[in-house]
């Protein structure tokens, strides 16, 4: 008999524990298949963030170092420059990546640190209970903008990908969300991709992914997928933000 | 044996280099930032890695990825770049991850000046990060010592998996001193198993800096109070000077406060003065049982600090009553001379009788 479909080697037989209709789940298992696909989980080392995938390191079968909030860019910078032939891959959320530790995701990507980005952005800080991020759409509520977020008070939605790829040393950006199997499918090649920048040495690669709350959201899983594709995905449009081609680039 | 004229800063960064720290992530700020330029130019002909960071919390973050690698790391600054490092090293503490942190400090609080200070005193031996931790801390007061201490930095480091940190000056980092290089020997370090090297063809391993269990952190919290005690029993340091068997003043200060007293111990001994100095070399742990018994000895003790009186409270808890604790002091920047020490000491012997 073949077997056609099954848990990627690289994730442990554990269930995850994050939250009914949440997506973090669903880009670790893409992640964990291209490391499968690509051959290189006894050489990589995950990075960790504060948030709700903290325990990130609970599901791989990886070297994973936890770090503080919003430093995940800094301590795989770390990590790799000690170790420069291995993989190295971080996992943020919006408030880590995008608020506290925005100096640190810049300078990483503007270094062309060879490392592999995930950013799980759902415009909600969603460990601490739903309050506003960085990438909270205007006029959305959460428990700190209760009058939905304006941009005379709170500012704009924040779209990092786009920044990073101004920096000279990011080589590919992507955004792309897991709402169904046609952007699941575009999403592990972009996954891929990033990955193979490192591996080709072309510079600091970043896989922005848009994902729902449905708990702090206040919404039913469906509703939330909905939410991302008529609310999230027109201010955060999906695709290729840059890839760049030419040549490789060692940062080290 | 060669002797080589350096200036304190560039000796410790060549003494990093011996010690085999093969990483240095850092950002610079006076009085320390010869450290990172020397380091710059060295670290690539010993096949090292020298990174200016974007700030000083990506630094000692940058440390921390190193570390966990299980390499020889190190970062330097002054005082408010420490600040910045603060929450690195909490984590460092907390994830058992063995560094060296430099801070040549300078005179406080805010931006406050690039002169030398011992201000910084209580931020480095009561944490100044979260949570319950503690760093070893070095204070070298020559440039000979900053050498012989930054081996030993690295040695403890790695003995511990704990931070360590040297506390320096302004002044120590940029004089100039005659240093005589040599093998250093340190007893031999358990290997570093614990490091991250990617699971290879083992089990995998992480490096962790959270326990939710109250249970499980609380064993962890008692863990690190052994390790603490460890230290306290194994690798307190200090040095006495002057009329150790008699004297009829103990007087206590540490790092470039602990060279003027030399002097002021040899002028004073013209006046037939019997002076006995107490230089903590580890300012965690603090040679507590040692200050007791000299300060028993002397009946008087005279704290002099480049701050507002912050060691001293440490003296106290090794007198713990037992002799009267006087102070001197110079702030902002500014060094005591000789004389003004000596001046306090004969106000101190006149005030309650020669011995």
């Amino acid at each position: 008999m073949k077997t056609i479909f099954e848990r990627p080697k690289t994730l442990i037989n554990k269930p995850f524990t994050y939250c009914p209709g949440c997506h973090h789940g669903l880009a670790q298992r893409l992640i964990a298949e291209v490391i499968d696909e690509l051959d290189i989980a006894e050489k990589t080392i995950g990075v960790g963030p504060v948030g709700c995938s903290v325990y990130i390191y609970e599901f791989f079968n990886l070297d994973f170092v936890m770090g503080a909030h919003g430093r995940a860019p800094a301590v795989a910078t770390g990590v790799k420059r000690s170790l420069p032939d291995r993989i190295v891959f971080s996992y943020q959320g919006d408030g880590d990546i995008a608020a506290i530790g925005t100096a640190e995701i810049v300078h990483c990507a503007n270094r062309g640190e060879l490392i592999t980005s995930f950013f799980i952005n759902n415009a909600v800080f969603g460990m601490t209970g739903g309050q506003m991020a960085p990438t909270t759409l205007l006029g959305q509520k959460t428990t700190t903008s209760p009058f939905g977020r304006s941009a005379e008070v709170q500012g704009f939605p924040f779209k990092l990908g786009e920044m990073l790829a101004q920096a000279e040393g990011s080589a590919y950006i992507a955004r792309v969300a897991l709402t169904n199997p046609r952007l699941i499918n575009q999403a592990k090649r972009c996954i891929k991709k990033a990955f193979l920048t490192q591996i080709e040495k072309k510079g600091f690669a970043l896989v922005e992914i848009l994902s729902p709350c449905p708990t702090n959201w206040g919404m039913t899983p469906l509703e939330a997928v909905q939410w991302v594709e008529e609310k999230m995905i027109p201010y955060f449009p999906l695709g290729e933000i840059k890839v760049k081609e030419d040549g490789s680039h060692d940062a080290s | 044996m060669e002797r080589i004229l350096m200036k304190g800063n560039e000796a410790l960064a060549e003494a990093a280099i011996q010690a085999g720290c093969r990483f240095y992530f850092g950002y610079p700020i006076t009085p320390q930032t010869e450290i990172s330029e020397y380091l710059s130019r060295r670290l690539p002909e010993v096949g090292g890695v020298f990174l200016q960071a974007e700030s000083e919390i990506a630094a000692i973050n940058m440390v921390y990825g190193a570390a966990a690698t299980g390499a020889r790391v190190m970062t330097s600054s002054s005082g408010p770049g420490i600040s910045l490092k603060q929450e690195g090293i909490s984590y460092l503490a907390s994830a058992e991850l063995p560094c060296v942190v430099v801070n040549m400090s300078r005179g406080g609080p805010g931006l406050g000046n690039i002169q030398p200070a011992q201000s910084d005193y209580f931020q480095a031996t009561r944490g100044g990060g979260h949570g319950d931790y503690r760093t070893l801390v070095l204070a070298p007061s020559s440039v000979q010592e900053l050498v012989s201490l930054t081996h030993r930095a690295f040695y403890l480091a790695d003995k511990y998996r704990n931070p360590v940190k040297i506390l320096g000056d302004g002044m120590l980092g940029q004089m100039m001193e005659p240093v005589t290089w040599e093998e250093i020997e340190l007893p031999p370090l358990p290997p570093k198993n614990w490091a991250i090297k990617g699971k290879g063809e083992g089990e995998r391993k992480f490096i962790l800096c959270m326990e939710l269990d109250p249970q499980e952190l609380e064993k962890f919290n008692r863990k690190l109070e052994k390790k603490y005690q460890q230290m306290a029993e194994e690798d307190t340091a200090w040095e006495i000077f002057g009329e150790e068997s008699d004297p009829h003043l103990l007087l206590v200060g540490f790092g470039t406060v602990a060279r003027i007293l030399k002097s002021v111990i040899r002028e004073g001994k013209k006046e037939g003065w019997r002076i006995a100095l107490l230089r903590p070399i580890t300012l965690f742990p603090f040679p507590y049982k040692v200050v007791q018994k000299m300060a028993e000895k002397a009946g008087k003790v005279l704290v002099v600090e480049m701050n507002l009186g912050q060691m001293i409270e440490d003296v106290k808890l090794g007198v713990e009553g037992k002799a009267p604790v006087h102070f001197y002091s110079r702030v902002g920047g500014m060094v005591p001379t000789v004389d003004e020490v000596l001046q306090k000491i004969a106000d101190i012997l006149r005030g309650e009788g020669r011995k």
